[in-house]
């Protein structure tokens, strides 16, 4: 097998093919390049056809115009409906986090409250909260309350699920363990089953994010002043579509930006539960 | 005469099965486990052994008769015990050093200065020194199963037992980790209760090996194993070593090919 000779390469990475410099930087880059250029092509292929088929901008603006408008509002105004928005985003997602992982905890540990709850939880989003929120509007009024509450119902459920999910796939030799020591049930839940749930709870957490947003949109159209939700249904109605597409765009924007911070956070605090992406 | 660390009274154990009848996974397990001693238990699989090791372990009662420790019924878990699994089971946000020193931490909240350098030594002993601050996902199966065993150590139990604790293993690793695990119990002799199905394991760890039939398990012989000590590879080539086997092998078979 192993051929003693001197000029015997000292490592497996010397047996490959040195990549040329453009090469080494075309395999740095790609990752950004290709879909950077396809995301430019659509947007030049989209004020192309809006140009050539006099499309009216009531009905489809094209990206020069949506820019335009976007930069027409004062940013002072961009920054409080932007601001507005976050809040209930920001106040509805640790809402749903506070409430969710002790919700999981306690079904995961109790046969009868996981039967008891499971089919209320199941209703609560069989419910399009859509139809709800008017509801909540009225029993609740019209300040950031209801908008929270809209925000939390769709944003909650998907952690309860993957708590549950997570604390119930600890492994049962860790939990024989755990017995073994006599360690009680606080330690058990605390340096065991809760950790081993921190990888199914943070895909839960980068879905629920981005319903966040959503709940919060849809609170916004239903009830209130202010917010990047009420601006694009405020738009609309005023036939000003391009700021309603700008509005959108900030949108887009603030939930990639909320995506990633989850992510960041994941990858930060838990590095251990973020599976390694070299040499597997 | 040695004194009896384990001993198992006339045990039987029957779970709880859908349709409300009970299956009998053990009857009969009258056994005394010398102090000091390495019995190794082997039988096809669905003879109780793992049932066994966790009535000793106390995660388990008996549904019939007793297992006592030192001459006290085991009636909830006991701190003379290290349990080692089958998988290693280690938890992947601690590194090897955290991993050993879990079971104080778990059970304590704490480990001292004194602690870390026991566990060091410990990881040393297991030959992974160098690594105490790698993850699991980091290192291969059989070194994750030396940290399970070191973990199991360190509260220093005066009786391990071990499930199946390297069928996880390539067949080479395994030979390995058998001369390892004999290394480190002549180094800190305790009493070993050894469950496998791998019978040339057993009689090349083992003192004695106690030979279950199936469903439900019983004890059918027990079988001294006169090798001298300490075991090297050298003991493989013995002739009692395959008298031995064979012996086992041909009881094994026997039962299992018998109708139920």
């Amino acid at each position: 097998m192993s051929i003693p000779s001197e000029s015997a390469p000292s490592s497996s990475t010397e047996l490959l093919p040195r990549p040329s410099r453009l090469g080494r930087f075309w395999r740095a880059a790609r990752g950004t390049v290709i879909p950077t250029a396809t995301f430019l092509a659509l947007i030049a292929l989209w004020e192309t056809g809006v140009r050539v088929f006099d499309i009216p901008s009531f009905l489809l603006p094209g990206p020069s115009a949506v820019i335009a408008a976007g930069t027409g509002l004062p940013l002072a105004q961009w920054l409080a409906h932007t601001v507005a928005t976050l809040e209930i985003v920001l106040g509805g997602y640790a809402l749903s986090i506070l409430v969710s992982v002790p919700l999981g905890i306690l079904i995961a540990s109790s046969r009868p409250v996981a039967e008891a709850l499971y089919p209320l939880l199941v209703v609560t989003q069989s419910l399009p909260v859509v139809a709800v929120a008017p509801v909540i509007i009225v029993i609740l009024g019209a300040g950031e309350l209801p908008r929270l509450v809209i925000t939390f119902l769709i944003a909650f459920f998907p952690i309860v699920i993957s708590t549950v999910t997570g604390l119930r796939a600890t492994p049962p030799e860790l939990v024989e363990l755990s017995r073994s020591l006599r360690a009680g049930a606080a330690r058990e839940l605390w340096q065991i089953r809760l950790p081993w749930a921190v990888p199914y709870l943070f895909a839960a957490l980068k879905v629920s994010i981005t319903l966040a947003v959503i709940g919060a949109v849809v609170a916004e159209f239903v009830a209130a002043e202010q917010g990047l939700g009420y601006l694009i249904k405020f738009s609309t109605s005023y036939f000003k579509v391009p700021l309603a597409f700008a509005g959108l765009a900030v949108l887009a924007a603030l939930s990639l930006l909320l995506f990633q911070m989850v992510v960041w956070v994941e990858k930060t605090v838990f590095p251990w539960s973020v599976p390694r992406q070299d040499d597997r | 005469m040695t004194p009896t660390a384990v001993t198992f009274d006339g045990v039987a154990h029957a779970f709880a099965a859908r349709g409300g009848e009970g299956v009998l996974a053990l009857s009969g397990i009258t056994l005394d486990v010398a102090r000091g001693e390495f019995l190794a238990v082997v039988g096809p699989s669905g003879c109780g052994k793992s049932t066994l090791l966790r009535m000793v372990a106390g995660l388990l009662r008996p549904s019939r008769g007793t297992v006592s420790i030192y001459g006290r019924p085991v009636d909830e878990p006991r701190d003379e015990i290290g349990f080692v699994f089958q998988k290693p089971t280690l938890l992947p946000w601690h590194d090897v050093l955290g991993n050993v020193l879990f079971p104080l931490r778990h059970k304590y909240g704490r480990a001292t200065a004194a602690d870390r350098d026991r566990a060091r030594a410990l990881i040393a002993m297991a030959g992974l020194q160098g690594f105490e601050n790698r993850l699991p996902e980091e290192l291969s199966g059989g070194m994750q199963q030396r940290v399970a065993i070191a973990r199991a150590l360190l509260p220093e139990p005066e009786i391990l037992l071990m499930d199946e604790p390297f069928s996880a293993l390539d067949a080479l690793t395994r030979e390995e980790m058998g001369f390892e695990l004999l290394r480190l119990w002549q180094q800190r002799p305790h009493t070993v209760i050894f469950v496998t199905h791998n019978i040339g394991e057993a009689v090349l760890l083992a003192d004695r090996v106690v030979v279950m039939s199936p469903r439900p398990g019983r004890v059918r012989t027990i079988v001294d194993v006169e090798l001298p000590r300490p075991r090297r590879l050298e003991s493989l080539s013995d002739p009692r070593f395959h008298e031995h086997t064979q012996r086992i092998r041909a009881l094994v078979l026997d039962r299992a090919a018998a109708p139920a």
